[in-house]
């Protein structure tokens, strides 16, 4: 035994692959498309959203006994918006360029389902510490799946990671451009974003079967 | 030993394993046709699916071949070496120079797009253990003749890949695809590479080259293939006659600007009963329609020449039939038998919007002046809910009629 019971494990190891909120429970959809043409806004989108999860899971946990169920989401609306104003102004002193890149998708992280759908199924049943591995672990599979589409959608749209070019210069012409290769404009438009995490569904399915819906 | 029996030895031979889909392929495509009825009942009719393909195929060769001498034509004319051609019959068009120069530009086209389709579908039939099926026969014709001459090749295969693989394999193969495939792979060229697939320099063969000789420094004129609708778009006159608009002779993608030869083989389909005359009547009336519209916008003074959308909406209407790919939209893949609508009211509502629909997106926005591609992909999508509607229409009418009798 490690650090973790087999029990805890489980909810840090599930959501990263055979019940992931993206490619399983199809949540939190819109901020992948809208976000992830740059591989370093996926990154902050999903660390923020990391810092959301585990933080307000622990936060709605504790006060999981003194929450009145008929005003529940109310409460939850509170934790998710103090919290992701945190974010908004901790991007904004620190990281201006970048939370304008993100815009209004910051404060959109308060309508994402996975932290809404992870306080109501989990955290207000559950005790802090294994509410906190359940943020953690949904918070982990949805940046997995957002870094994976940021990954290709600026690889291939702009030949770039991380702002760095990869594939050379597109107007020296220089790397693969040279031999003619030119970027696809496709990729950077939320459609393919679409087509991408598509794509990951298949190969996921693919490998396990178990996951096919009739 | 021959080829049909040794390829039926081969067939035999690998009955059950993983190959076999891809050399019962060959021998149906070649011998066979896919399927035949074991029990129930039986109609004898000698147009299965892959004579339906054929007899489109047999269409769209004329397009092709004059595709091929256009493109050489358009080059040369470009280049300054040949005197404009007079008519259909010009004696400076129908000439071998021209068509070498087609062959050589156009055939690559085709040879890519069959290779790597092919290449695909076989792929997917193995994968999934199923026949091959010859969906892709008129796809890998169609493709060639919408694109730009000047395409680069691992473009068009990167497209097509796309294309089988997102617009038709991912719904099950031929027959289950929601989208036009053909249509599909040009909606990524246009969206994934907008230089190569708009402008005034992928129309014509050798301009783009010959841009980057300037640009390296050399003492050359620019050649513009500014297209039609490109004209039009940015306020300029057409800058062709009319005559030459409905021959054809006039710059565009490989395979769709003679709107004389789309005519031909649209009558020919429509007597051979594969395309629906429904969808293609119905389109045009919805192009002229709109047309119509925007003429009358105009000639009421309510747009005037400063308007960024002057240009195409002062066209006379029924310019808009003869040019862009509005006639090749409407006659081959608007009719696509499996994303139109199926039944014969809805054919009339769809095809009317696709006709509609096509020259309103080419009007409003100049940046995506060829409107058909997207209005038959977008009907492509609503065509299951016209059905629905028309198909729920006809119970509900029954119902009432069955009520009034009971009653």
């Amino acid at each position: 035994m490690g650090l973790l019971s087999k029990k805890d494990a489980k909810l840090i190891t599930d959501p990263l692959a055979d019940n992931n909120p993206i490619t399983i429970q199809v949540l939190g959809i819109c901020s992948a498309l809208a976000i992830t043409a740059e591989l370093e806004a996926s990154i902050v989108m999903s660390i923020s959203v990391l810092f959301v999860m585990g933080v307000g899971n622990v936060v709605i946990s504790l006060m999981r006994n003194i929450i009145p169920s008929k005003i529940r989401i109310i409460a939850q609306l509170i934790v998710v918006a103090t919290l992701v104003i945190i974010v908004d102004l901790v991007l904004k002193a620190f990281a201006y360029e970048l939370s304008k890149t993100l815009s209004v998708f910051v404060g959109l992280i308060i309508t994402n389902c996975i932290i809404m759908g992870r306080f109501e199924a989990f955290a207000l049943g559950n005790g802090p510490w294994r509410s906190f591995l359940d943020g953690i672990g949904n918070a982990a599979g949805y940046a997995v799946i957002l870094i994976i589409v940021g990954f290709f959608r600026e690889l291939l749209g702009s030949g770039t990671l991380l702002g760095i070019p990869i594939l050379g210069d597109p107007i020296e012409k220089t790397g693969l451009y040279s031999i003619g290769y030119e970027n696809n404009g496709f990729m950077l438009l939320s459609p393919m974003a679409l087509i991408v995490v598509g794509i990951i569904i298949w190969v996921q399915r693919t490998r396990n079967k178990d996951l096919v819906e009739d | 030993m021959g080829l049909k029996s040794s390829l039926h030895n081969l067939k035999e031979k690998y009955k059950g394993k993983k190959m076999a889909p891809a050399f019962n392929a060959i021998h149906t495509f070649l011998y066979l046709p896919n399927e035949t009825t074991h029990n129930g009942t039986h109609i004898k009719v000698a147009d299965d699916l892959k004579r339906t393909m054929n007899t489109v195929i047999m269409a769209l060769v004329p397009c092709l071949i004059f595709g091929m001498f256009n493109a050489g034509y358009q080059h040369h004319i470009a280049l300054g070496q040949i005197e404009a051609s007079s008519g259909f019959l010009g004696s400076t068009f129908w000439t071998w120079d021209n068509l070498v120069v087609g062959l050589w530009q156009v055939l690559p086209l085709v040879i890519v797009s069959y290779g790597v389709g092919l290449a695909v579908e076989f792929l997917f039939a193995v994968l999934k253990g199923h026949e091959v099926e010859e969906g892709y026969l008129v796809t890998g014709m169609l493709v060639p003749l919408i694109v730009p001459v000047d395409i680069p090749l691992w473009m068009l295969a990167v497209a097509v890949v796309f294309g089988v693989v997102i617009g038709k394999e991912v719904f099950g193969g031929t027959g289950m695809n929601i989208l036009n495939p053909a249509l599909t792979i040009r909606a990524f060229l246009f969206f994934a590479y907008p230089t190569w697939m708009s402008g005034d320099k992928v129309w014509v063969h050798g301009a783009v080259e010959r841009d980057q000789m300037i640009a390296a420094g050399e003492n050359l004129d620019a050649i513009s293939g500014e297209t039609i609708l490109g004209s039009l778009a940015q306020n300029k006159a057409a800058g062709y006659e009319v005559m030459d608009m409905f021959y054809g002779i006039i710059p565009g993608s490989v395979g769709e600007t003679s709107v004389l030869l789309i005519l031909l083989a649209g009558l020919f389909l429509i007597f051979t009963k594969i395309g629906s005359w429904r969808i293609m009547l119905s389109s045009v009336i919805g192009a002229l329609v709109m047309g119509l519209i925007f003429n009358g916008v105009v000639s009421s003074g309510w747009i005037t020449e400063s308007s960024k959308f002057y240009g195409l909406m002062s066209t006379e209407f029924w310019h808009h039939l003869l040019i862009g790919g509005f006639a090749f939209g409407t006659v081959f893949m608007a009719t696509d038998p499996v994303t139109a609508s199926q039944t014969n009211k809805g054919k009339w509502i769809y095809g009317f919007l696709v006709g509609f629909i096509s020259i309103m997106i080419r009007v409003f926005n100049p940046a995506y002046p060829e409107g058909v591609m997207l209005a038959i992909l977008l009907m492509n999508v609503f065509a299951p809910t016209i059905d629905h509607y028309v198909v729920q229409g006809n119970v509900k009418r029954r119902m009432k009629r069955l009520k009034v009798k009971t009653a």
